[in-house]
């Protein structure tokens, strides 16, 4: 044992009181809640170029700034952690998909989609495929990915208001739908903009000073980058003593990594919310420089994670496995009570053992097929850690504030998405193009109403854990959007009738694949039935393939699209004003 | 690349309509070259060739297995920031920027 271990764990209790640390917590939240109102309530707007994207004046920086919030979601922020902790070496598929994905989008989609410089994506969409029917089966698919990722950002929001405010998660998500309603309905695309360069600061302080500080305590180095790949070794060895598999292990098939790590690249390149943020940027040039920042800042975050996993991972091991019940420190039976973590006395002896397999049956009753006698949730794994390992109670309060302004910097994304989809692509160009500008604006703003009710009964009902959800999102991305815009720019020959085809087939194949291996939404498959190996969350690498070979099939067999058609795709690859007729 | 869209062929010059395809395929070079470097880091380094890399240390623990959880992650932001800087080069030499 290091001698950093026997600094934490010899410190028995922190000093200071519960009652300080839930001061500083609602103090934070509330502070930070007060700010993001202040200033969508200051940039609150009348037109629907500020609603949908901010006038288009936002520069790289902060957009870069912006993409981020937008992009990590309560998902990466509260689970991701403790996914990679619990995976191992195997998490890395999560680290470079959820990254990697920003390569394709910056060379691929952003700076193209820019230069057509509209509101949406299924705007883009129906003009270069010229087709209505396009436009709409693309709105609607932009809505059920919207509205998938949504509701595992409501899930996260309660889960942080469950914990702070003692409240259970179903009050918790309504008050998150409540909250981003009321300032995504107010002030737009503009107003988020800068909500969510607030929230990227708050949460990425959140989240890095926890791993900052510990990293300095065991390590003496307080860059957890550098330090965390010194600890692996260790940890590899007090796993295999309590007979886990080590911690650099690879345990999936190669096949499965492969593809999941490819749809969750490919989906990046294809979900709407991220791309309309590049819609906001002054001109082509600033799209392209975004995603440099986007991504710069995103990896913050991402490189950190899997070394707070490793660090967090052997502080648990170390202060709880081996420790008497009755004398576990004080956040164990505050979490005990959240139902996230549990000691399953299953030999009588008070001692809490850690070991392989599930403590718990799905009922809550002890497994009596394992030893194991410690349940700990993924979700809570970033939450719990200042306090175990004694962190002051500002930075338990902060990483609750951080976990919010992660959740619901997404959900404003995804709120003006759905509504863009919805009020802009649906009502306005589809149905009532007569319509006024003061109209079509209180469109938008009963959609995101609306898709916030949806969004609140989604979130308590989640389809499945709040990573898992998301992860289903991108895999539908991947199989429709990705294919559809990245052909739609690089092939001039492609024709709606491709385009539909395609889009039909990989939405089809991937929805019903997912739904089939999840049991949640009543499928009946099990995992030994997978195709090649392959689980749901990498389907859409298949599901992609699908959409581009019916694609290119049927767009052969059919008449080429119009001049009209190709002239947009032929302005879209240039920056400069050769399509200055499709300019909005 | 050899259809030109009979729109807006009379209002481009046939020397400008050269340049701008040439443009195109210099920005297409471009884009499978880092395609290429990309695929080769996250599939290639980072999931099929990681067990043989972790054969090698760095900073304490196995390469393999910090490329698939760090070094990926820098190399993109790298082939992001190349791209832009090239791209902008080229919208400049063949006068197509904003």
């Amino acid at each position: 044992m290091p001698t950093g271990w026997r600094r934490l764990t010899g410190s028995s209790e922190w000093g200071n009181s519960v009652t300080d640390v839930q001061l500083w917590t609602y103090g934070l939240i509330i502070a930070t809640f007060a700010l993001y109102i202040g200033i969508a309530y200051a940039t609150r707007v009348r037109d629907t170029k500020s609603f949908y994207v901010a006038g288009q004046g936002i520069a790289p920086v902060w957009n870069g700034m912006a993409i981020a919030a937008d992009w990590m979601s309560g998902a990466s922020f509260l689970s991701l952690a403790g996914i990679v902790a619990s995976l191992g070496y195997d998490g890395s598929m999560y680290l470079m998909g959820w990254t990697g994905g920003y390569v394709l989008l910056a060379l691929l989609v952003a700076p193209f989609l820019r230069k057509f410089g509209k509101f949406t994506v299924p705007d883009f969409v129906g003009d270069r495929y010229g087709s209505n029917l396009l436009r709409g089966l693309a709105a609607l698919t932009a809505v059920l990915i919207s509205m998938t990722y949504i509701a595992g950002q409501m899930r996260g929001v309660g889960v942080v208001f469950s914990r702070t405010l003692d409240v259970s998660v179903d009050i918790g998500v309504m008050l998150g739908a409540v909250i981003v309603f009321f300032y995504a309905g107010l002030s737009g695309m503009k107003g988020i903009t800068w909500t969510q360069v607030t929230q990227y600061l708050v949460l990425i302080l959140a989240f890095i000073i926890p791993p900052i500080m510990l990293s300095a305590q065991l390590t003496g180095n307080p860059v957890p980058q550098i330090s965390f790949m010194g600890m692996v070794p260790e940890l590899n060895s007090l796993l295999s003593e309590l007979g886990f598999p080590a911690y650099t292990e690879q345990l999936r098939s190669m096949t499965d990594k492969v593809a999941l790590t490819m749809a969750l690249m490919l989906g990046t390149a294809g979900l709407p919310h991220v791309i309309t943020r590049f819609f906001t940027t002054p001109d082509v040039k600033g799209a392209r420089t975004s995603a440099i920042y986007a991504l710069g800042f995103i990896a913050v975050l991402y490189t950190t994670v899997p070394a707070l996993s490793v660090i967090a991972k052997s502080n648990l091991i170390n202060r709880l496995d081996g420790t008497v019940y009755t004398e576990a420190p004080s956040w164990f039976t505050k979490w005990e009570n959240t139902g996230l973590l549990k000691h399953a006395d299953k030999n009588g002896d008070g001692i809490i053992q850690y070991r392989p397999g599930k403590a718990l049956l799905a009922d809550g009753a002890p497994d009596p097929k394992n030893a194991n006698e410690l349940h700990f949730d993924n979700d809570i794994l970033v939450m719990a850690t200042p306090e175990i390992a004694g962190l002051a109670p500002w930075v338990i309060g902060l990483v609750a504030a951080g976990a919010m302004a992660a959740a619901l910097s997404t959900a404003s994304g995804l709120l003006i998405t759905i509504s863009g989809a919805v009020a802009h692509d649906i009502y306005y160009k589809l149905l009532r193009p007569d319509a006024s500008e003061s109209a079509r604006l209180n469109a938008g703003r009963l959609t995101v109403l609306a898709a916030s009710v949806l969004a609140a009964y989604f979130g308590i009902n989640p389809p499945g854990l709040v990573a898992e959800t998301v992860a289903m999102a991108f895999g539908i991305a991947a199989a429709t959007f990705a294919p559809m815009l990245i052909l739609g720019i690089f092939d001039k020959r492609m024709n709606w009738q491709g385009a539909t085809a395609g889009l039909l087939v990989g939405l089809v194949c991937t929805a019903a694949y997912i739904w089939y291996f999840t049991p949640t939404l009543g499928g009946p498959g099990t995992p030994d039935q997978y195709l090649f190996g392959i689980g749901t969350q990498g389907f859409g690498t298949i599901g992609l393939l699908l959409n581009v070979a019916v694609s290119l099939l049927v767009s052969r067999l059919t008449p080429p699209p119009s001049a009209e058609t190709q002239a947009i795709v032929e302005s879209v690859r240039y920056p400069d004003g050769a399509g200055a007729a499709q300019v909005h | 690349m050899t259809q030109t869209p009979t729109s807006l062929a009379p209002s481009i010059p046939a020397e400008e309509q050269r340049r701008r395809q040439q443009y195109w395929q210099a920005t297409l070079r471009l884009t499978l070259g880092l395609l290429a470097v990309w695929l080769f880091v996250s599939i290639g380094l980072g999931v099929l060739l990681a067990p043989t890399l972790d054969r090698f240390q760095i900073l304490g623990g196995p390469l393999g297995f910090w490329i698939g959880h760090n070094g990926a992650i820098y190399a993109f932001i790298a082939l992001i920031a190349i791209y832009a800087n090239r791209m902008a080069a080229l919208d400049r030499q063949f006068g197509v920027g904003e």
